[in-house]
């Protein structure tokens, strides 16, 4: 898909401002910039607020079920964001049924597991009774950042501010209810049923960025900046901002990374949050 | 259906991945480490891919990265607790890595015609598509798996129910979990190189989360969960056997997930109708 962008690529010259103008001179990249920048302060918030609940299985769970529905609306032939957003719901329903028991650990980590296996059984099912997504494989679990339309940005945006929304209004519970359940629910936090709306909303975010990330890869976005943040600070509304900050920056800068080179942007975004993760790790 | 070759081998392959996955399932659910295994599962994806891309051997690639990405998992994670954020970390570069090398191998043409195919097969397996030698591989690997797992069975059953009563014994419960990391790592090589990646989470998570919630007593639980798993395996290529549109594999994690979920619910039933009686 890169390589389609090799007839207009002039690569890189010695004038970063000439670089940073050609990066915004295509639609193409435009359209990813602006996709990835509402992803990355999206999957920044939600992401905070899923390593501290630490439901990172859970949320790799629902990046599976992300694919299940895109192949599942290929197969029925309706429109794939019903797919996404179906099955992602049913997908947190599903582990919010799996959490609430309040058994062991060991419980939830089987529940987890088997939801994600049967997810992607009926996915792989789906893909291979509809021969015709077969090619598109690779890009349902790795996802393009290229080729993104104005429309997927103005949906893309909606979902987000909706998600953001709903994580701002109930930050304060959620906080309360993810670092002491006991004492919240003692306070008369309705603790349950925030965390299936977490779920839901975690699931939302998911099926959105699945689209233009890939499932795959939703993960390098949720999970890493959110985690360097937690290492870095214990303060929850600085954290949730580097959150934010760090998805960004990686973002911004795999975009442009992939742009003036071959390789594939997932690679770039996912090993440069690792990089400050694992310098995070080594500094704090 | 035992008269066809390929479900002679397939029946074989499984049945050891089966046990294998159901024994150290166990353990697996035990220790909350599900997301570990499946984990693992697409570092050995990535082994794979990387291999391919630079030429080497295939298997060569999944083994090493996978039992190295089991060590460096518990190597990394918390002293006290199955760390998933630092899973969900690594997991996650993963895949970028992944991606990076499915272009490499992609964009060199080494694999020209099947592009991403290569991927899919690996992730998804095809376990109708299995040679002999394949098949003697997976049976050596299973043997070797179970039988580390039987040595090190009592230690790590104690240090998985009680770390530090265990560590006070004497117990080296940190090179406890490591070992068992990259044994998991060696299931999870050896069923990926069998039947792939999706195969493994199910037979990983499921038939050991039925036999937890069916009995508390560790060996009786360790023989159900490899039942449940070896069942599945019978019963799901059973299935794709008479119908042939079904993926095995997909027949496979449905059987498991069915007795999983029916280990979920019936006990609970039989309780009500009892109350009820």
């Amino acid at each position: 898909m890169l390589t389609s962008t090799s007839s207009v690529f002039t690569g890189l010259s010695w004038n970063p401002a000439h670089d940073v103008h050609e990066l915004f001179t295509f639609p193409f990249m435009v359209h990813a910039l602006a996709a990835g920048t509402i992803v990355a302060v999206m999957a920044g918030v939600v992401g905070w607020f899923m390593v501290l609940r630490r439901q990172t299985f859970a949320g790799h769970t629902l990046s599976v079920t992300a694919f299940t529905g895109a192949s599942a609306a290929g197969l029925a032939g309706v429109p794939v964001l019903v797919g996404y957003f179906g099955v992602c719901g049913l997908g947190a329903v599903a582990l919010a049924a799996a959490a609430g028991t309040r058994r062991a650990l060991s419980s939830e980590s089987a529940a987890t597991g088997s939801i994600g296996a049967l997810a992607l059984a009926l996915g792989f099912l789906f893909v291979s009774l509809y021969h015709g997504v077969l090619n598109g494989l690779d890009s349902l679990l790795f996802g393009t950042f290229l080729g993104i339309t104005s429309g997927q940005v103005q949906v893309l945006l909606v979902v987000a501010a909706v998600a953001v929304a709903l994580v701002a209004v109930a930050a304060r519970p959620l906080l309360y209810a993810s670092v002491d359940p006991d004492v919240a629910r003692a306070a008369g936090v309705r603790v349950r049923l925030l965390g299936l709306a977490f779920l839901l909303v975690l699931g939302l975010s998911v099926a959105e960025t699945s689209q233009i990330t890939g499932a795959l890869l939703v993960f390098a976005l949720l999970v890493t900046p959110a985690a360097t943040a937690q290492r870095l600070t214990t303060r929850p509304l600085f954290g949730v901002v580097l959150s934010v900050a760090l998805a960004l920056l990686v973002t911004w800068l795999g975009l442009a990374l992939a742009y003036f080179s071959i390789y594939p942007v997932g690679f770039y975004i996912t090993s440069l949050s690792f990089a400050v993760y694992v310098l995070a790790r080594v500094l704090a | 259906m035992l008269a066809q070759e390929f479900m002679r081998n397939a029946l074989i392959a499984g049945s050891v991945v089966g046990i294998a996955c159901g024994l150290v399932g166990w353990f697996v659910v035990l220790r909350a480490q599900v997301f570990a295994g499946d984990a693992l599962s697409h570092v050995a994806f990535t082994g794979a891919l990387a291999a391919a891309a630079f030429g080497v051997d295939l298997k060569a690639g999944l083994f090493l990265a996978t039992i190295l990405g089991g060590v460096l998992m518990g190597a990394l994670g918390d002293r006290t607790r199955a760390d998933d954020v630092v899973i969900g970390t690594l997991f996650a570069w993963t895949l970028g890595l992944g991606v990076l090398f499915l272009s490499i191998f992609t964009t060199n043409g080494s694999g020209s015609g099947d592009n991403g195919a290569a991927g899919v097969r690996v992730l998804f397996g095809s376990i109708f598509g299995l040679s002999a030698a394949d098949v003697r591989m997976s049976v050596i690997l299973a043997a070797v798996a179970v039988v580390a797992l039987a040595a090190m069975a009592r230690p790590l059953l104690f240090a998985s129910l009680d770390r530090s009563v265990a560590a006070a014994q004497g117990v080296p419960v940190r090179a406890v979990g490591l070992v068992f990391l990259g044994l998991v790592g060696l299931v999870a090589a050896q069923a990926t190189q069998a039947v792939g990646a999706l195969l493994l989470l199910g037979l990983l998570a499921a038939p050991a989360g039925a036999a937890h919630r069916l009995t508390t007593r560790p060996w009786a639980g360790v023989g159900l969960s490899a039942l449940f798993a070896l069942g599945s395996v019978w019963l799901g290529l059973s299935l794709a056997y008479v119908f042939p549109t079904l993926p095995p594999s997909t027949m496979v994690i449905s059987a498991a997930v069915g007795i999983y979920a029916a280990a979920m619910t019936l006990p609970g039933l039989a309780r009500l109708t009892r109350v009820k009686a």
